[in-house]
Parts: C-alpha cells; sequence; structure tokens
C-alpha cells in the first residue's frame, strides 16, 4: 500500500494544472484500489473526481483535492474534499442542473458527479470560493 | 485481577502436574456438550492443542490474552473456531470447549482450600473468560464471511450468462432480482461480451415474477451500457404483468428489441446478421 | 506533453490510447487526427480505447468531436473496446455519445467501417442495383 492513504491518514494533491488532474486521477485510483472499491465502484469515483478537479482547475482557478479512506465501523470509504479560493458558484441549483455549462462544457461535471457517488455536498458563496466533498462507500 | 509471575508459574506447573487427568475431564465435558457431532479422537486432539499452548502462554510470560505472549494462543484458538464456526455449531457450543476446562479444573483443586490457590484460579478464571471472549468474536467473523462467501455464491450460480449462437450470448434470469443481484447479472453480462467479442445479448425475464422500477432501470442502463461498448441486446420472456408495471411505471423502453420468448429473440438476432450476409451475397452477385 | 501516436493500416487510422491523457493531449489527438484524415486520404478511424479505465465528460466530448469531424472529411469513426465499467460509468453520467459508432474490439470495428463503405458504394450506383435485385 502507498504511504499516506491509510485510514484516516489524508493525501494531497494540489491542483494547479492540467497533469495535476491526471495526478488526481491516480491519486483516487490507488487509495480506492488500497480500500477494495469494486471495479465499477472504482471506475466512478475516478472518473467523478476527474469532472470535479477539472471544475477546480477551470472554475476555481486551481486548488487542491484532498483524499481519505475513511471507516464507517461497518464499511470502507473513500472521501475526496476538493477546494479552491475562486469566485464560487452564484446560483448552485442552475449549476446542478444537467447540461448546464459557462465553460463550454457538455454541462455534465456536477450533475454528473453527483449521480457517480454516494455522498455529495457542496458549500459555495459569490467570491468565497467553492468545497465540494464527495464520498465512495465500498459495498 | 492479573497473572503475576508466581502464579503464573504455579498455575503452568498446576497445569502440566495434572495434565492426563485436566484434559480427560475437559475433552469429557466437551464431548458431552456437542452430543457426539464430533469425534472423542478430534476433541482430545483440540484440548490437548488448547492445554499445550495455555501452558506455554503462561510460561512465557503472559499476563494478558491480547499480548505479545499470547499469539500462538489466540492462533489455536481462532483456528478452533473457525473449524467450529464451518462446521455449524453454535456459538455456545464454541465457547464451552474453551470454558469447559474452568469446571474440569475447579474439580481438581476442590480439596485444595489454599488462599494462593483460589487467588490464582481467579486469575486464570479471568483469562479464560478472555479466550471465551476471542473465540465468540472470531466464530462470528468466520460466520460472517461464511455468508458472505454463500451470498456470493448464490449470485453467482443464479446468474449464469451463456454463449447461445456465434456471437449472441444470452442471460436466462430466474427468481426475484432485486438491484443487488441485477447489478451483478448485468456487470457479467457486459464482461462476457467483451471476453467472448459478442455484438449480440438476450436478456431472457421469463423466469422472473416482478420487475419495480430500480430493476427495469438496471435493465434499461444495461442496454445502453452494452450499446456504448458496441454491442445490442434483446429483451425476451416479458410477461404481461411486468408489462403491465412497465407502462404504469412509466418507463421508457424506447426503441430496445422485446420479443415474446427466447426462440423469437434468437431468430431475430440471426435474421439481422443473416439478413446483411445475404443482402451482401446479393450486392456482390449484382 | 504526451502525444497519442496514429498508425496507418491499410486504409484506415489506428489510434491506440495507451496513457491516461491529460485535456491538453486530448485536444491535441483531436488535431493531430484531422491533419492526418487528410494528409493520408483515410476514409476510416478507429480508436482503441481498451487501456483507458476511465472516460470522463472531457474525453467523451473529444470522442464526439473526433467522429463529427471526420465525418466532415469523408471518414468513419469507430471507437472500440470501451470496458464494461467504463460503459456504466457513462451511463450513470449521462453521457451517451451520441453519433458515435461503437464496436467490442478493433476487429469489428474494421468490419463495421468496411460494412459503412460499402453501403455508400452500393448506394452511389443504386439505380441499376435496385432493378438487378428486383428481377433476381
Amino acid at each position: 500500500m502507498t504511504a499516506g492513504i491509510d485510514l484516516g491518514m489524508p493525501a494531497t494533491q494540489a491542483i494547479r494544472s492540467d497533469e495535476d488532474v491526471v495526478r488526481v486521477r491516480q491519486l483516487v485510483r490507488t487509495t480506492a484500489v488500497a480500500a477494495k472499491l469494486s471495479l465499477v465502484d472504482q471506475t466512478k469515483l475516478v472518473t467523478a473526481a476527474s469532472e470535479l478537479a477539472r471544475n477546480t482547475l477551470i472554475y476555481g482557478g486551481g486548488g487542491a483535492a484532498e483524499v481519505t479512506t475513511i471507516d464507517d465501523g461497518l464499511r470502507r470509504g473513500i472521501r475526496i474534499v476538493f477546494t479552491d479560493q475562486g469566485p464560487g458558484i452564484p446560483d448552485l441549483d442552475l449549476a446542478l442542473t444537467d447540461g448546464y455549462t459557462t465553460g463550454g462544457g457538455l454541462g455534465l461535471g456536477l450533475s454528473g458527479a453527483r449521480r457517480l457517488v454516494d455522498d455529495f455536498d457542496i458549500r459555495t458563496g459569490v467570491g468565497e470560493g467553492t468545497r465540494v466533498t464527495v464520498t465512495k462507500w465500498s459495498r | 485481577m492479573a497473572l503475576d509471575a508466581e502464579s503464573r508459574s504455579r498455575l503452568s506447573r498446576l497445569l502440566t502436574e495434572h495434565a492426563e487427568r485436566l484434559t480427560e475431564r475437559w475433552t469429557g465435558l466437551v464431548v458431552a456438550s456437542l452430543r457426539g457431532r464430533l469425534s472423542q479422537a478430534e476433541l482430545a486432539r483440540q484440548v490437548r492443542e488448547l492445554h499445550r499452548s495455555m501452558i506455554d502462554a503462561l510460561a512465557g510470560g503472559l499476563t494478558d490474552l491480547a499480548d505479545e505472549h499470547g499469539g500462538e494462543l489466540r492462533a489455536v484458538l481462532s483456528e478452533l473456531s473457525r473449524g467450529r464456526a464451518r462446521q455449524g455449531f453454535s456459538a455456545t457450543e464454541t465457547a464451552i470447549s474453551v470454558f469447559a476446562i474452568k469446571d474440569a479444573l475447579l474439580e481438581l483443586i476442590e480439596q485444595d482450600r489454599d488462599a494462593a490457590t483460589l487467588r490464582d484460579f481467579l486469575a486464570l478464571s479471568a483469562l479464560i473468560d478472555q479466550m471465551g471472549l476471542f473465540t465468540f468474536e472470531s466464530y462470528v467473523r468466520t460466520r460472517e464471511s461464511l455468508i458472505a462467501d454463500q451470498a456470493e455464491q448464490l449470485l453467482e450460480l443464479s446468474t449464469p450468462v451463456v454463449k447461445l449462437w456465434e456471437g449472441v450470448v444470452a442471460v436466462p434470469l430466474v427468481g426475484t432480482l432485486d438491484s443487488a443481484r441485477a447489478q451483478v447479472v448485468m456487470e457479467r453480462l457486459l464482461q462476457t461480451l467483451v471476453d467472448t467479442g459478442s455484438p449480440y445479448a438476450i436478456i431472457d425475464i421469463t423466469g422472473v415474477p416482478a420487475v419495480d422500477t430500480q430493476v427495469a432501470q438496471h435493465i434499461l442502463k444495461t442496454v445502453v451500457a452494452a450499446r456504448l461498448m458496441g454491442a445490442d441486446c434483446i429483451i425476451s420472456g416479458i410477461r404481461p404483468q411486468i408489462a403491465q408495471t412497465i407502462v404504469a411505471l412509466g418507463i421508457e423502453f424506447g426503441d430496445i428489441a422485446t420479443k415474446a420468448s427466447l426462440a423469437d429473440a434468437l431468430r431475430h438476432v440471426l435474421r439481422l446478421t443473416g439478413v446483411e450476409t445475404t443482402s451482401r451475397r446479393a450486392r456482390r452477385e449484382a | 506533453m504526451e502525444r497519442v501516436p496514429i498508425l496507418k493500416i491499410g486504409d484506415i487510422l489506428l489510434v491506440s490510447i495507451q496513457v491516461d491523457m491529460s485535456d491538453q493531449t486530448a485536444v491535441q489527438l483531436q488535431e493531430d487526427l484531422a491533419e492526418r484524415i487528410v494528409a493520408t486520404g483515410s476514409h476510416g478511424v478507429i480508436i482503441d480505447i481498451t487501456a483507458l479505465d476511465i472516460v470522463d465528460s472531457f474525453v467523451g466530448r473529444m470522442l464526439s468531436a473526433i467522429a463529427s469531424i471526420s465525418k466532415v472529411l469523408d471518414a468513419e469513426t469507430v471507437v472500440v473496446g470501451m470496458r464494461p465499467a467504463v460503459a456504466i460509468t457513462l451511463v450513470e453520467l449521462g453521457l451517451s455519445l451520441n453519433g458515435i459508432r461503437t464496436a467490442l474490439n478493433v476487429e469489428r470495428g474494421m468490419e463495421l467501417i468496411a460494412a459503412a463503405r460499402a453501403d455508400e458504394w452500393h448506394e452511389a450506383d443504386g439505380d441499376e442495383d435496385a432493378e438487378t435485385t428486383a428481377t433476381s
């Protein structure tokens, strides 16, 4: 097992460039494999992480992803927290709508990522940056 | 009541001196509790092993079952409870195998009214309680993993993916489909498409008494996923009630091919592939 | 930045994506491919994604764009080798990859392109053909 991704020990990856998005994916993948998530669950989580990391880079102007293996006593899970100090999201409901985009993408980033994980939480305010927390539990 | 060095040596001496009588009585008690479902010889062997490793642990300086001197003893205990759990004995029956030593020991020291002996017995008794609890815990863990294994085996058994024709695979689904099972079936179906390079799959639900929204969604998602991979799915054997449910739930099957029976579905696929080849031949000839 | 190699096999271009692509690499591939289609006069493009363990919306969008661009350049694009877990995830994500042809493996992809080309030729001289088939 890779060092630093043991239970309760978060691993942090800065998101400053395109390559960092790839690194976030790889970090999430190794963590998910170590936590014995099923192949489909690994794929869903890595895909969600990729969408959210790209959002952090493009809309948040960069930030960081923090990956932690967690345990609620019954099952293992992976929690990822994406933070940025960007402009924030003015209309959250709209941003969470399928097909809504300001970046010229498909508008599936936030809404799609939410469908791929078990728990999804977003805190944002205009001028206060954005913090997205997602969790995927092993079945 | 912790075990100090003196009581440890007294106890291991006691256990060693009366080894024969102790293990015999102990085995006897266990045999009675299990009512002949394990052979006397087998039980005697287990009891002797447990007895041996208790003496070793005490001689090694054990104060608590969880400490570093208890490794061997813990291993013997897990081994014992794993065996019991797999053979279908109850938790109580498993724990008695450990607790029986108390009775055997008590009978042994009954005449001895020495205060030190009593203290030793109490200290050892605390250790035996720990051993019992530990046995119980490993018993539960074993049973849990047994149940998980069986659930998985059941899923595998109930979800065969069969090759029906060159390039055509089928999943005949039988029994109630819950969300978890539907998911497993669908993942296996898609994997089989890749493994066999089959561009056609038939999902036959003749043996499925009912579907709910979630299961219908799973089937739909699988059809879409298969399409993304470059394969086509046909659903066959939809019962009248299920057809009504699907419509009542407002689930859109869209352009997904549905056939009355597995045979119809296969004919449909063969016609698809067959028509293609004959028309190509016609073209070449022309 | 890594670049995804494009191979020419007969009149088909084969792209086998072996790396975890950054968005830039994906955009670069899209540009390179358009140039190679014109330069080689190829009529078919096969994109093998067997090695990809995820396809997110960005890569999905790139695949759609490649399919549309190659269509404009008179080439047929087939995406092959998508893993089951990737397909399941795409469905959940809500990405339908509209307008993209897919096949299970490279071999099937080649058959698909050949069939599409044959259909086109058939349509081109459809009139005489229609007569012969009608009488036969």
